[in-house]
């Protein structure tokens, strides 16, 4: 029999950064999969039904822990949901003791959202399951880069020599970073656009392009990647209004229709309509923002099967 | 490694031949009948044995179907170099109440049918399954299945490979017993 058998480098999903091109391909190729199966009648496959999975998430969020909730129920994996702000994390617990008491009740990956960068690398050095990143503070979002790349890859065939431009709040955000990673190690072409205070200083040390003007960003990519504000992070104000904001760096119909060529628009969610997209740009025909929600789940599915699959 | 060659040339095609031959007496004109292949090998032989019948019975809508049993087996896990790599699957009619016939090239643990049966749930619930297989290889079995079709029945222990190989991915039609050599 003819059988190939491939894994991830990689015991956890941290951030893109630990992840090479082959390990990216891998997870995209096997989301290519689930996403046919996520789309069968039947949309369920036993392979991880002898493993248990922790969703630890120390932050809020909707599309991300309801992404990987479904992803491990259509595993078959016994899933577990905890949620920081109805725990004992409230009276005072540490973060390896919280979850080294859920690992004792026989667990084996953990999947991790926290306010704090680097906490799943500090966590994956103290404990002994398979940590899965969800979002730590501003560092990195794996998951989103995966299924946004993987969302491109579909739309365009191919990621490589593609031009990405990211816009809106670069310096709070983890989906900005990953996907520039990510994007990167596909040999796509990304910018940064944004106010300059938005904006991280030695950005361009990333390698790519900073953009301060909307309209020259979007006559320059093939894809747009439009960010929210994120006014939970930001302790100070970085431009005088939202409406200036909008004003300046807000995507509507007529942005759209003055462009010569067609872009794809993207967006990790949660839309602030009326910000960063008007609702009619966020939904036309251009905006692939709920295709991105769905492969979510196929890429999700794939990154828990292949580190399920990954011997220690 | 040594080879011998268990089939081959028109015997090869005789035996396709009687196998199509006895697929139509169970289903007639196949109008209620889908031919399902198991990737990665039995898809060949799934589209060679449709290529036949249509020849046969002077039709070309003989349904088929591919179908990849990468994520229902039970060694997910237990493979020493990580999780397989799956492949595609294509099924693009109902299967509900339909006959289905699951072609492989070598039937040997039975493993690989008890998740072909697994999966193929996914995509309703069949009137029948059937068994084809071109080579069984008896007294081998880990699992209480036994084909409804067999092209040659082979003795062989579990150190020795038996591999098809098709004129059309490789060089031509035929099937291989391979051994170790022992020192």
């Amino acid at each position: 029999m003819a059988e190939t058998v491939q894994q991830l480098s990689t015991r956890h999903l941290l951030g893109i950064k630990d992840l090479t091109i082959d390990d990216i391909h891998l997870i995209l190729d096997t989301a290519s999969s689930f996403k046919d199966v996520i789309n069968r009648p039947i949309k369920k496959v036993p392979s991880l039904r002898d493993i248990t999975i922790a969703n630890v998430f120390f932050e809020n969020s909707t599309r991300t822990r309801l992404s990987f909730e479904l992803a491990e129920k259509r595993l078959s994996a016994d899933v577990i949901n905890f949620a920081a702000s109805s725990s004992s994390v409230s009276k005072g617990e540490t973060l390896i003791d919280t979850v080294n008491n859920i690992l004792a009740m026989k667990v084996d990956m953990i999947v991790m959202r926290h306010p704090y960068p680097g906490a799943g690398v500090f966590l994956s050095k103290h404990v002994n399951a398979q940590i899965i990143n969800a979002g730590d503070g501003a560092h990195e979002h794996p998951t989103q880069a995966l299924l946004d790349a993987f969302s491109i890859r579909e739309q365009y065939g191919d990621v490589a020599g593609k031009k990405i431009a990211i816009i809106g709040d670069i310096l709070h955000s983890r989906v900005a970073l990953s996907n520039i990673l990510c994007l990167h190690k596909l040999g796509a072409e990304v910018m940064v656009c944004g106010p300059t205070t938005l904006i991280p200083k030695h950005i361009s040390s990333l390698g790519v392009k900073v953009e301060h003007d909307l309209m020259k960003a979007l006559h320059w990519c093939d894809v747009a990647n439009m960010l929210r504000i994120q006014l939970e992070r930001q302790d100070i104000n970085y431009f005088p209004s939202l409406r200036e904001y909008s004003m300046l760096y807000g995507l509507n119909r007529e942005i759209l229709d003055s462009l010569e060529k067609e872009i794809t628009i993207m967006h990790p969610g949660p839309i602030n309509r009326g910000v960063e997209i008007t609702s009619d740009v966020a939904d036309s025909k251009h905006a692939i923002i709920l295709d991105q929600v769905e492969n979510g789940v196929a890429v999700r599915m794939a990154v828990l099967y292949l580190l399920a699959g990954k011997h220690a | 490694m040594q080879q011998s060659i268990l089939l081959s040339g028109q015997k090869f095609q005789l035996t396709i031949q009687r196998l199509c031959q006895q697929l139509i007496e169970n289903h007639h004109d196949f109008k209620n009948s889908a031919i399902i292949g198991i990737q990665p090998r039995g898809i060949y032989l799934a589209r060679r044995i449709r290529e036949e019948l249509q020849q046969i019975l002077q039709i070309d809508d003989i349904l088929l179907g591919e179908l990849d049993n990468t994520f229902y087996r039970d060694d997910f896990r237990r493979k020493a170099n990580g999780p397989l790599v799956p492949s595609t699957t294509t099924i693009d009619f109902v299967i509900e109440n339909k006959k289905v016939i699951l072609i492989d090239d070598v039937l040997w643990t039975g493993r690989t049918i008890r998740s072909s049966l697994d999966a193929i749930q996914a995509f309703g619930r069949p009137e029948k399954v059937e068994l084809l297989v071109l080579v069984d290889r008896r007294f081998s079995r880990h699992l209480p299945i036994q084909p409804d079709y067999i092209g040659i029945q082979v003795d062989s222990i579990n150190s020795q490979r038996v591999i098809v190989n098709w004129r059309e991915t490789d060089t031509e039609d035929q099937i291989i017993l391979l051994t170790e050599e022992s020192d």
